[in-house]
């Protein structure tokens, strides 16, 4: 047993609704109680997708178990499928009916329904809602993607794939739109995107393209490497998030397609290398970025925040196990170990003993951040209603990385702000717990008196700290006063340091000379 | 001074009900655990349950709740099921763990899932076994809201009767007191506690409590109003306990709210002019703010598809006090008992229906082509893109939206959907 405040994915059945809701003409039927049904709700509200889900669940009850759970299920089946008309059904089984070994497989096939119905086997005791989405993806292509392609016309264009998409996903809406133009305007086709927007005669005619483009590996790899085996098509796995990440992508794409990639390149048209040079942008230089999400927007966001940015990446993590090994890779590269799991209290521990100024994460960090007061961004899925802007924004291609620009400065404190902030630290109206300046929603203003902080009253971030780190330092009243002159955005980091360097120095009580020392023991 | 008020006694009600069996598009108990957890502020609610139970509750507010929440999920995984490991040790290690983050917790709840239930993992004696081990400072008590045993609001049914028996007996020569029974949020527990001084009603005891250590004692001289129609198991326990029920209409608007004071002022012997001279205020006052409302709402149609237990008190409420023309009023269970009075309440055209085939009513519904469709979140935005006008149910239920006071907001929960349709220029 695991015990668990928030869950970074759903069980794996909720994948398999992903790969249904983001495709064409399917129905799913889903062995499963009365209450499996709220998954609904994260289509409608959270995505605020106009349409129920295609999912029929069959709601049994306790009074069912033992009589007739396997009539309910082929009734639902029979019924789903009058009504819906599919081209194509999925059926499964969310985790209590897997316990009741009803076989919705063999139960939909004794229906001999005049439709592929593909069975998903969804261990929901062992495995997850990504596992879950790249296995019925994967099934979908496997059943249906049989038939070898035609034997190219000549002269036709290149064509490829471009894999991944699915219902919830973190904006996979744009990131198509923005990945598809980008090919285009290379002179390549797009045969087929899947799942979204696919139906199941799309994913008949996946074999037709020269080669894949895997855009989100968790939905997409397990099929793409199948359709690699089978029909020889080669995948682009560079994620094209970032800059570079996406001229790297253009150059790959183009040398599978055989064209010239330096048309696109040379009129990229991104403003994004400019405004990271750009002389304002000096101050982003070296500030503290935690990066978790799942694996390949975390190992992106990495590569970004450092090389593209400037920020130092001082932890690097990912939900999902299936690919911890790639992210592990990843952090050693930066000279950091991988925080590979699955448990937010985990995470949250070390984020508030990391103390960075900005968090790059999925709502779950948000949170975290909010909580201790750190600026924070949304890089990954699990998404919220938030992550999808009513406006245009990829966070893949060129256009992409404008996005990833705008979205991490945007919660930072401005760079002359900063300045001010760290020399006129007692302003009653313009001091650190307002906030950034450009963003509303912060502590109010008091009164023109309104007192200082009290040398005992630490900000809840560097409480947190406190707790989880060192604990058994004392601070002298005046060492504590002087700390919080320190501008929020250092002073986790400021605290931090001290108690480090008294703990090496054996130091039983900080003072201020203990600070400062501490101060230029660190500089960098 | 206005009308008298006077208690019906319940005709033998033998009204149709249409009664559906397929997809239900409801939650299951587990989620009563996103507003209880918030009410019993020392209390804890640990799922023993799967990872679908953990993402239910957190997607179930529509927003996941980030404060540190007072629930956890403890996940079952296949060694759990496959008997590698004892399901009870690793119970006790999960808890272990988790009493040891949470010192301030004083009541533990183990709430069985569905995959508990069909393993049979036996909650009530791991209940016992743990409440042994940390007593005195941590008492343990088990429930089910798993979706095959119960339906949303049934969870607090549920916990509610798991509660009952660590309320102190109170004895048989002890003062009548009076207990409200049904989660309140707090200000509703005051704006009500106001009205039984000023009744001169008392002492009186809200359930659940705001604390575990102040559960109310209950005995033969304790009466109870419900003030939420799904604690029908709840009634029953107490009734068992000796205390006595006092039927009424739920608190609902200004008639509702009358007649539940009212049921409370007869059991305790109030004289009648003392009762309509303090209840007159509170009375005048949500009447003028449902006048207001009631512009918007008068003559409008309305379909409820089932989901709190609520609904036909809420149906009863819209169609007496706004003028609301009723079309289908769904409820997952219909307690023809506790419900009595609301049936007579009600108009006979209404299509009552228990259960649901979401698919049939779904038909129904775009068929009466009503002005506003009360449902879950699951449907509200597809009936939203069709044209139709929807309010959340779950609103319902988090809301303050009993008594005079809330009247008004009540109404206004309904009317605002219709008013933003009136004002979008897209």
């Amino acid at each position: 047993m695991q015990l668990t405040v928030w869950t970074y994915e759903g069980p794996p059945h909720v994948g398999a609704m992903r790969i249904a809701t983001a495709m064409k003409g399917v129905h799913f039927v889903l062995h499963a109680p009365q209450g499996d049904t709220y998954a609904d709700l994260l289509f409608t509200m959270i995505e605020r997708r106009g349409a129920r889900p295609p999912v029929t669940y069959t709601t049994f009850q306790a009074r069912d178990l033992g009589t007739d759970t396997a009539e309910i299920f082929k009734t639902a089946a029979r019924d789903a499928f009058d009504r819906f008309d599919p081209d194509l059904m999925l059926v499964g089984a969310s985790c209590t009916a897997e316990l009741i070994q009803d076989d919705p497989g063999g139960l939909a096939r004794a229906l001999n329904l005049p439709v592929p119905t593909i069975t998903l086997e969804l261990p929901s005791y062992q495995k997850k809602e990504n596992w879950g989405a790249a296995e019925t993806f994967y099934q979908i292509v496997r059943g249906l993607a049989t038939e070898a392609p035609a034997p190219k016309a000549e002269g036709a264009k290149p064509s490829c794939n471009i894999l991944g998409a699915t219902a919830l996903g973190f904006r996979h809406r744009d990131d198509v739109i923005e990945i598809t133009r980008l090919l285009n305007t290379m002179g390549i086709e797009v045969n087929v995107a899947a799942p979204m927007g696919a139906t199941a005669d799309d994913i008949r005619r996946l074999p037709q393209a020269d080669f894949n483009v895997v855009l989100y590996p968790e939905i997409a790899d397990t099929a793409a490497r199948w359709l690699e085996r089978q029909y020889g098509q080669k995948a682009v796995r560079t994620i094209p998030m970032g800059f570079q990440a996406t001229c790297e992508f253009v150059r790959e794409v183009a040398a599978l397609a055989g064209v010239d990639p330096e048309p696109v390149l040379a009129q990229h048209g991104s403003h994004m290398p400019w405004w990271a040079r750009s002389v304002d942008s000096n101050y982003l230089t070296g500030k503290r970025v935690f990066v978790f999400g799942d694996a390949t927007h975390a190992m992106a966001a990495a590569r970004v925040a450092k090389e593209e940015l400037g920020f130092e990446v001082v932890g690097l993590g990912c939900y999902n196990r299936e690919f911890a090994r790639d992210v592990r890779a990843c952090a050693a590269e930066l000279g950091l170990e991988a925080l590979i799991t699955d448990d937010y209290l985990l995470v949250e521990e070390t984020i508030a003993a990391l103390q960075p100024e900005l968090v790059l994460g999925t709502q779950m960090e948000r949170h975290i951040a909010k909580r201790l007061g750190v600026p924070c961004a949304v890089i990954s899925a699990p998404v919220h209603v938030q992550d999808f802007p009513a406006r245009y924004a990829p966070v893949m291609g060129f256009e992409g990385a404008n996005v990833l620009f705008d979205t991490w400065v945007h919660p930072l404190v401005m760079g002359l702000e900063e300045h001010l902030l760290t020399m006129f630290r007692e302003d009653f109206e313009f001091n650190d717990a307002a906030g950034p300046s450009h963003l509303g929603g912060h502590a109010k203003v008091e009164a023109a008196s309104r007192p200082l902080p009290e040398p005992e009253s630490i900000p809840v971030a560097a409480q947190v700290a406190t707790q989880e780190t060192i604990t058994v330092l004392n601070w002298s009243p005046e060492a504590t006063k002087e700390l919080s002159k320190i501008p929020f955005f250092v002073r986790g980091k400021a605290k931090r340091n001290t108690e480090r360097y008294a703990a090496e120095q054996g130091l039983e009580t900080i003072s201020i000379e203990a600070l400062y020392d501490a101060k230029s023991h660190f500089a960098r | 001074m206005s009308d008298a008020v006077t208690l019906t006694s319940p005709a033998n009600e033998s009204r149709p009900v249409l009664r559906e069996r397929g997809q239900r598009e409801v939650f299951c108990g587990l989620t009563g655990i996103v507003w209880l957890h918030r009410k019993i502020q020392d209390a804890f609610f640990l799922v023993v349950g799967s990872r679908t139970c953990a993402h239910l509750i957190q997607s179930a507010a529509g927003v996941m709740v980030f404060a540190e929440p007072r629930f956890a999920t403890a996940i079952m995984e296949e060694r759990d099921l496959a008997g590698l490991v004892d399901a009870n040790e690793e119970l006790d290690r999960v808890v272990d763990r988790l009493l040891s983050r949470r010192p301030d917790i004083k009541l533990l709840f183990l709430v069985g899932s569905c995959p508990s239930e069909v393993i049979k993992l036996d909650l009530s004696r791991a209940a016992e076994r743990l409440s042994k081990k940390h007593s005195p400072s941590v008492r343990v008590l088990n429930y089910s809201g798993s979706g095959i045993e119960t339906t949303f609001t049934q969870g607090e049914d549920a916990c509610l009767v798991a509660m009952i028996p660590e309320a102190p007996v109170a004895s048989e020569d002890a003062p009548a007191s009076l207990l409200v029974v049904g989660t309140l949020p707090d200000i509703v527990e005051d704006q009500f506690s106001r009205l039984f001084k000023q009744l001169g009603i008392g002492p009186v005891a809200f359930f659940p409590p705001r604390n575990s250590q102040s559960i109310p004692s209950i005995g033969p001289n304790t009466k109870f109003l419900l003030a939420q129609p799904f604690l029908g198991e709840t009634a029953r326990a107490l009734i068992e306990r000796g205390a006595q029920h006092l039927p009424a209409l739920f608190p609902f608007g200004a008639e509702g709210t009358t007649h539940w004071l009212k049921a409370a002022a007869d059991a305790f012997g109030i004289p009648e002019l003392h009762f309509l001279a303090v209840v007159a205020p509170g009375r005048e006052r949500a009447k003028r703010a449902l006048a207001a409302q009631k512009e918007h709402l008068a003559g409008k149609s309305i379909f409820f598809f089932p989901d709190s237990q609520m609904e036909p008190s809420l149906a009863r409420f819209l169609s007496r006090e706004l003028d609301m023309k009723l079309i289908e009023v769904g409820t997952p269970y219909l307690n023809r008992q506790l419900l009595s009075a609301e049936m007579e309440y009600l108009p006979e055209t209404v299509t009552l229906s228990e259960g649901q085939d979401v698919d049939r009513q779904l038909d129904r519904c775009r068929a009466a082509k009503p002005d506003l469709v009360v449902c879950g979140m699951g449907l509200a935005n597809p009936l939203e893109m069709e044209g139709i006008s929807t309010k959340w149910s779950i609103e319902l239920v988090f809301s303050p939206v009993h008594g005079f006071d809330c009247a008004g907001d009540l109404a206004g929960l309904f009317a605002r959907p219709l008013y933003r349709r009136s004002v979008l220029k897209v």
